[in-house]
């Protein structure tokens, strides 16, 4: 094996000093040494964004990322991004809009979906489409992560569903 | 909206109203716990080597170098596990059939089958170090020629899969009613056309996972599954072990559209190495690892000929499936095409229907229930069928459907194919469709895109399916060759302080069960859903479950807790009349209260009851202490969910290119118990359909190599291809339960499939082609408008 | 999917980097963005032994304009090309990149020296004529993207050499088009063709265009450039001009499409960047 690096993190804005393989994967060192699990693992290419979490503000599937290649730099997980008693307005519009089923892809595409309004706060439906192309999910067809995505972004959607409607008028 | 709001109509408070999932504060914020998630002390972790070749002997193992390792603990190869009980459990086979079954172990014994086939587990210390190991272990392999066609797997001379069983036919099996060939003889019109229902995966975007902990006699195993009570059983029986010291537990579940309804030779295999090492041990499948050894679905190549007199009415079906089974028979492997067959008539009253079935043996990954599992092939196959027939007979779609549409009337209708129709209103579902559509609008646009080389295209399905796996006397050893019962149990656990405990059978993974149990269960018993606790998937906690899977959880599961529930009520209700000196048949649950009918001001909270049931001074005469009951629910009959789907697609005629341009559906499962969850459930199902129509597709090459292994070339689609999906329901209720519901889960996928192959050929008749199967890919698209014109692409 | 086991050690410079290299042995690489060369690890079908990280080196990232042309750093990612007002061109196809999270840590760099047919960048560089300053221990050289693609994952920067920046001419006046086909929208090109056009009173002054994944390097399309050279800039032309496209072609086939369909897609794509770049669509 090879030597291992020191790593000087901060994750969620705590700091952290961390010992690390140089083909430590950063999604493992985030689930693994430092116990944050929401991150999660679904493809071996990149290809499926369950792994999605923010390097120094930005979107990065941190499967692709190597350790050693965060030193010195910030990560934000979805334990950062709020908790069940002070949810980020992502994480409650997810959950208004039925933006989940299983959860499993829904860490990585609610960092997706912040990441997108970060940059660009009123978004057309293409681009929410276009923002979140990197990230699959099996459950929904993504019909209602687009519209919690919308409602995130403070612009009007429809009800999740016609009875919704008919209840809440 | 809060859960206490009084519902309009005075009635259900719960029931019927889009309540937010109680299951998402915890996903939403990186707090659940799926397999992975988990850790233990001493955790050891697994690594599988399996095999590059699609059909070898094994000549050799060679673990030394990777036993040589400091950080490896043990190498298990298949002649390691020769004291196993038995191997991987096939339990439905269809009845009265001769089938063929080899012998599926954990890992190969002697020769290896399919790409993956397992050959050694190497377990050691170090997650990353376990995958280093399973490179040194050495398998020298002798290359036998492999058989990937199903086809040519039936000709003579063709090489067998298994060499003992002296063919690659697994089997023979029939299903229908009336007289095919003296229906098609009578028949104006007979259309024939081969159609193709291409191999799939499940890819539930959760991979599978295990974690085996055998200690002191006693194996707890964690596994992303769909089946805990069946995986604690099968592995009894493998192990050699007794039931009662395994507890299975299914954690939070990325998903599983059927692949995780399986009992997989990684469970067995942790579970033996655990007890052997007496340690912990993780098994997590890579994506690379599910794309080969998560049980494949679809599959099937079926020769289908429908035909019907001049007007339009549809006299006889015929259905020669081959269905490529795969190298094995798993959990449901031989029964799949038969659950496609009890709906081979689809919504239509057509007097002779029949499905043949060869199942055949080749050297993939076996095929098994994927999203739907049997049934959108079938639908897949009339919904197609009946399109080529109405453009052969110069009818519409619509016409030809409502000509031969079994009428609301009719219902229960026993169909030819023998089973019993619940209730159903097809004319209502495709009528509200046909109200969404604005033909003119259609038409229009269709004309300006054509300017631009843009086909734009319409296509129908109206489906109806067959779920609610139940009732055992049906399914069961003696009815349809299940070997054990299909029912399912609830406890529900009313605690002293008027909090709720309800345990499940079922094993839900993503279906927002846990909100729309506890809303069944919140308006009998005049309490919050917030104060009810749903568990499920753990052998350990509650009574025998059967788990979660075609469309059954809520027909079934849920009204086992709707009458569990009841029998608390009725019990409450006791005390409460009791108390209060009334009589039991007056009291009602009125809002949050058990109160006298007509003084509501007379009553009791579930609280009050629970504590006169709990500190028991006062009670009924020879009524025991406590509030809780358990209930075992089994059917008399499946249900049958129907529906009415249009797909409006644009085809680039120029790149073969098919974009989704708007999808609508109409889908009845009965009384709604949460709409928003059951439109989510139709949005993810369709979406799944469009994958295999579009986009999705497991390929083998001639050698038997898998071409599809990642997620860079297996394409589920993005958000950047599917469209916002139109919804709308009708509401039958199926008299086969008391909540009237119907399965949901695999609707979508079930009616979408075809909708969108029947809008692509509509697209591109004007080009001159009548018929595609899919996979509708760009290339075979353009290749077939290219055909049409003649020229031979070059 | 877990990457074999190697050394790791992170340049201070270009010079730092080049040492490093050099003492990593033949199968030292250097780390830029890592979104070729991880995947390629996990998958194990690259095994490097030893990464040279370059994130610390400075003057490698950012874009500037001079003399008409644009120097771009080598490890500039590619979602600042994409957001770029006005890249043009490189701009355009570095947005069609897979993801947005790929295209927040994948450098233009990285992506050019990888070499791969299937990107995007690669015949974009060579369609503008640009070229990439490639240092080394014998000194500093600069490379035409003519001569930068040499075969499949191929090109022409050695072993011990660090690509510090790419230059492209800013081609002020020209009209663009970008026309990627791919299943889906996170997929690499199955063909995509890229056109740049001048054009004077409705003439085509110049042209070029470039194609990806037709053959086993991007490629120039000459014979299409040299048909709608001096032609009025009309649909007919371009037509007839996009008809060319599939010259000297050897598009590879897979299982999403043959060789006879990507030659077919070359000039369809063509048709419609060409119409693009000429602003008649």
């Amino acid at each position: 094996m090879s030597a291992t690096v020191p790593v000087r993190v901060t994750v969620n804005g705590a700091s952290h000093h961390l010992d690390v393989e140089p083909r430590r994967l950063l999604v493992h060192a985030l689930r693994e040494e430092l116990g944050l699990t929401g991150t999660h693992v679904g493809c071996d290419t990149s290809s499926c964004g369950a792994c999605t979490v923010h390097l120094d503000g930005r979107a990065v599937k941190s499967c692709t990322v190597l350790a050693v290649q965060c030193d010195g730099r910030e990560v934000m997980t979805i334990e950062g991004l709020g908790s069940t008693d002070d949810l980020h307005p992502m994480q409650e519009a997810f959950w208004e809009h039925h933006g989940l089923q299983c959860g499993y892809c829904t860490p990585g595409m609610i960092m997706a979906g912040v990441d997108l309004l970060n940059r660009t706060p009123q978004p057309s439906e293409s681009e929410i489409r276009h923002a979140i192309e990197g990230n699959l999910c099996r459950c929904t067809g993504y019909h209602n992560i687009v519209k919690a995505i919308q409602a995130a972004s403070g612009q009007q959607t429809e009800a999740t569903s016609q009875a919704r409607d008919e209840v809440q008028a | 909206m809060t859960a206490t709001e009084a519902a309009p109509n005075g009635a259900a408070l719960h029931v019927g109203r889009s309540l937010k999932r109680k299951e998402d504060p915890r996903l939403i914020t990186g707090r659940a716990r799926y397999v992975d998630d988990m850790s233990l002390p001493g955790l050891l972790h697994a690594a599988i080597v399996r095999s590059p070749e699609a059909h070898a002997r094994i000549v050799s193992i060679d673990a030394s170098a990777a036993l040589a390792r400091d950080d490896v603990e043990m190498v298990l190869t298949g002649e390691d596990m020769a004291d196993l009980q038995s191997p991987l459990p096939c339990a439905w086979v269809p009845p009265g059939t001769e089938v063929a079954n080899p012998p599926h172990w954990p890992l190969a014994r002697g020769v290896v089958n399919h790409v993956g086939d397992a050959v050694a587990l190497v377990v050691g210390t170090d997650r990353y170090a376990v995958v280093d190991a399973a490179e040194d272990v050495l398998v020298e392999y002798e290359t036998l020629p492999a058989i990937v066609d199903p086809k040519a797997a039936l000709a003579e001379g063709a090489p067998l899969v298994h060499e003992d069983l002296g063919s690659n036919k697994a089997y023979e099996f029939s299903l229908g009613g009336g007289d095919v060939e003296a229906g098609l003889a009578e028949a104006d019109v007979v259309v024939q056309r081969e159609i193709v229902n291409h191999r799939i995966s499940g890819a539930p975007i959760e991979p599978r996972g295990v974690i085996a902990d055998y200690r002191a006699g006693s194996l707890t195993i964690h596994s992303s599954t769909q089946v805990p009570h069946f995986l604690r059983l099968f592995l009894s029986l493998m192990l050699g072990m007794s039931e009662e010291r395994i507890r299975a537990v299914a954690p939070e579940v990325g998903g599983g559209f059927g692949a995780k309804l399986q009992i997989y030779g990684e469970e067995a295999l942790l579970a033996y190495a655990s007890r052997r090492l007496q340690r912990p041990i993780k098994w997590i499948e890579t994506r690379s690892e599910h794309m080969q050894v998560s049980h494949h679905g679809r599959d099937q190549i079926a020769t289908c000929r429908m035909g019907a007199r001049s007007d339009g009415t549809i006299t006889a079906f015929h259905v020669q499936i081959t269905a490529d089974l795969g190298a094995y028979l798993m959990l449901l492997t031989p029964v799949i095409p038969v659950l496609g067959a009890f709906v081979m008539g689809g919504c239509y009253a057509i007097p002779n229907v029949r499905t043949d079935i060869t199942g055949v043996f080749t050297n993939k990954m076996a095929t098994d229930a994927i999203r739907g599992a049997g049934r959108p092939e079938a639908t897949h196959m009339v919904e197609v069928m009946i399109d080529q027939l109405a453009s052969e007979l110069g009818m519409s779609p619509p016409a030809i459907r409502r000509k031969n549409f079994i009428p609301k009337e009719s219902f229960p209708a026993e169909v030819a194919t023998g089973v019993i129709y619940d209730s159903g209103d097809y004319h209502g579902s495709l009528d509200k469709l046909m109200g969404k559509l604005d033909v003119e609008a259609f038409k229009r646009e269709q004309a300006e895109l054509r300017e631009r080389g843009i086909y734009r295209g319409i296509g129908l399905s109206t489906y109806t399916e067959i779920c609610g796996l139940a009732p055992s006397r049906i399914v069961g050893p003696s009815g349809l060759g299940l070997q054990t019962g299909l029912w399912e149990s609830a406890m529900v656990r009313v605690h002293i302080s008027g909090a709720v405990t309800v345990y499940s059978g079922a094993s839900p993974h993503g279906q927002g069960l846990d909100t729309s149990f506890a809303q069944i269960v919140a308006d009998r018993l005049g309490v919050d859903p917030e104060v009810i606790e749903v568990i499920h998937g753990d052998t350990g906690t509650g009574p025998q479950g059967l788990g979660t899977y075609g469309s059954r959880s809520l027909s079934v599961g849920g009204e086992a807790i709707a009458r569990a529930t009841a029998k608390v009520a009725e019990k409450a209700k006791a005390i409460v009349a009791h108390e209060l000196e009334a009589a039991a048949q007056d009291i009602e649950v009125s809002g949050d209260r058990f109160s006298v009918k007509g003084s509501p001001d007379r009553g009791m909270s579930l609280a009050e009851v629970a504590g006169a049931a709990y500190i028991p001074e006062n009670l009924p005469e020879g009524m025991e202490p406590g509030l809780e009951e358990t209930t075992f629910y089994d059917p008399e009959n499946f249900v049958f969910p129907f529906g009415a789907h249009a797909a409006i697609v644009d085809v680039d005629a120029a790149t073969g290119k098919v974009t989704v341009a708007r999808y609508i559906a109409v889908d009845d499962c009965g009384p709604a118990v949460n709409p928003m969850i059951i439109d989510g459930q139709i949005h993810g199902g369709i979406t799944h359909a469009i994958g295999q129509a579009l986009y999705e597709r497991v390929h083998y090459d001639d050698d038997g190599q898998l071409v599809t292994g990642t997620f860079v070339d297996y394409s589920l689609p993005s958000a950047a291809e599917v469209p916002m999906f139109e919804t709308d329901r009708t509401e039958t209720p199926s008299p086969s339960n008391s909540l009237g519901v119907k399965g949901v889960g695999e609707a979508g996928t079930i009616g979408a499939s075809a909708a969108v192959t029947n809008a692509v050929i509509d697209a591109i008749r004007p080009l001159g082609v009548t018929f595609m199967n899919m996979p509708l890919t760009p290339v075979r698209v353009w290749e077939a408008i290219e055909e049409a014109k003649g020229g031979v692409p070059a | 999917m877990i990457p074999v086991d190697f050394d790791y050690a992170v340049a201070e410079s270009v010079e730092d980097a080049i040492r490093l290299l050099g003492a990593g042995g033949e199968d030292a690489k250097l780390l830029a963005g890592g979104h070729s060369l991880i995947p390629l690890m996990k998958l194990r079908v690259a095994v490097p032994t030893m990464l040279v990280d370059l994130r610390n080196v400075q003057g490698l990232s950012g874009l500037q304009r001079d003399n008409g042309s644009w120097r771009i750093g080598a490890m500039t990612v590619h979602s600042e090309l994409e957001h770029h007002p006005d890249l043009g061109l490189m701009g355009r196809a570095a947005g069609t990149i897979a993801d947005p999270q790929v295209r927040h840590c994948g450098t233009i760099g990285g992506s050019l020296v990888h070499g791969d047919p299937a990107s995007d960048l690669p015949a974009v560089l060579l369609a503008a004529g640009g070229s990439v300053t490639a240092q080394g221990s014998g000194g500093r050289r600069t490379i035409e993207a003519a001569d930068l693609f040499k075969d499949y994952m191929t090109t022409s920067v050695a072993p011990d050499e660090v690509v510090t920046a790419v230059h492209v001419p800013a081609l002020d006046g020209w009209g663009y088009g970008y026309q990627k086909f791919n299943r889906r929208a996170e997929d690499w090109a199955m063909v995509a063709v890229c056109a740049l056009v001048s054009a004077r009173d409705g003439v085509c002054e110049d042209v070029r265009v470039g194609l990806t994944h037709m053959a086993s390097t991007p490629l120039r399309a000459t014979a299409v450039e040299d048909a709608l050279r001096g032609q009025p800039l009309d649909a007919g032309s371009i037509a007839k001009a996009a008809e060319h496209a599939a010259q000297d072609t050897d598009p590879p086939g897979d299982l999403n499409a043959t060789p006879a369909y990507k030659r077919h897609l070359a000039r369809v794509l063509c048709q419609r960047a060409l119409t693009e770049a000429a602003g008649l669509s």
